[in-house]
């Protein structure tokens, strides 16, 4: 039980070291790379939340596939909602 | 590993922990693709009128927003260690964790609680309270999706509140004795989890989307 603790308070400590420098990424003069940065230190953290806390990484093959399944669907939303508002007359 | 009746129609309590994981998730992902309808809203309107996001982002409290996500991602520590405690047996650790979630969930809600009531007097929320300050249509956009999506946001970590508490409850009353029902508590966990995991992605998306 000692080692999964200490595992999930490391997690926590990396958690909060990316929300620090989320918030110091807002201030830094990066100009137009500041949006994609947030987002992929934003996926860094959800990773782990669900890798580590989620417990995905002790999870069944076919558990890991329904959360795939559900970012391609996310993935096909956004796409598709994009390519009829970027090829619109309008 | 042979089959108890209450395992059955599966084979074994391993096979129904799967099985049990399994339907979380799926529930999982359909809030994912709930929120996903929203996010999908906020990526449309800061492509088709970046000048206007940027130009409310701004006056978004970046520091409450701040705060509430590290209020969240401590509650989801304190979930985590819970959820370990739960297949020990541990009944202190789940009571405690859960409750301590609980409670940070309540200060999150209190913290929101603040923002609003921030944004209220500023004129920011939409039809209500003294007129706003923002001209632009795309900018009240933006701040009418800060709002839905928060709002959404906030009834499910109120939902959530409820769960840990319930769980907390049941635990301590030895209503869910454990290490047989490690799996109640870890799944209750996994709603909490994903709570974090949205606001973990609502937090750049309103507050940091400024110039």
């Amino acid at each position: 039980m000692g080692a999964a603790i200490t595992l999930r308070v490391l997690v926590w400590l990396g958690l909060m070291a990316l929300l620090a420098l989320t918030i110091g990424v807002t201030f830094a003069p990066l100009g137009a790379w500041r949006f994609p940065i947030s987002l992929a230190i934003a996926t860094v953290k959800a990773a782990l939340v669900v890798w580590v806390f989620m417990e995905l990484r002790a999870a069944s093959g076919a558990t890991r596939l329904v959360l795939v399944a559900a970012l391609v669907a996310l993935g096909l939303l956004m796409l598709l909602s994009g390519l009829d508002a970027a090829i619109r007359a309008v | 590993m042979s089959a108890s009746a209450r395992d059955m129609p599966f084979e074994g309590r391993r096979a129904r922990l799967e099985a049990d994981t399994f339907g979380m998730f799926v529930f999982l992902a359909s809030e994912v693709m709930l929120f996903g309808g929203l996010f999908a809203a906020l990526a449309y309107d800061r492509l088709h009128h970046p000048g206007a996001a940027a130009g409310a982002a701004p006056r978004l409290d970046i520091w409450l927003g701040g705060a509430n996500t590290a209020v969240l991602l401590t509650s989801s520590l304190l979930v985590a260690i819970a959820a370990v405690g739960a297949r020990e047996g541990a009944r202190r650790w789940v009571v405690a964790g859960f409750a301590g979630a609980a409670l940070l969930g309540v200060a999150f809600l209190a913290i929101k609680g603040v923002e609003y009531r921030k944004e209220y007097l500023e004129g920011l929320m939409p039809g209500l309270g003294p007129p706003s300050p923002l001209g632009a249509q795309p900018a009240t956009l933006f701040i009418g999706l800060y709002f839905i999506a928060t709002a959404l946001h906030a009834l499910h970590v109120l939902v959530g509140i409820v769960l840990l508490a319930g769980t907390a409850v049941g635990v301590a009353r030895r209503r869910l004795p454990l290490p047989a029902r490690a799996a109640t508590v870890h799944l209750m966990g996994l709603y909490w989890h994903l709570v974090d995991v949205i606001w973990i992605f609502l937090f750049p998306l309103l507050y940091l989307a400024r110039p």
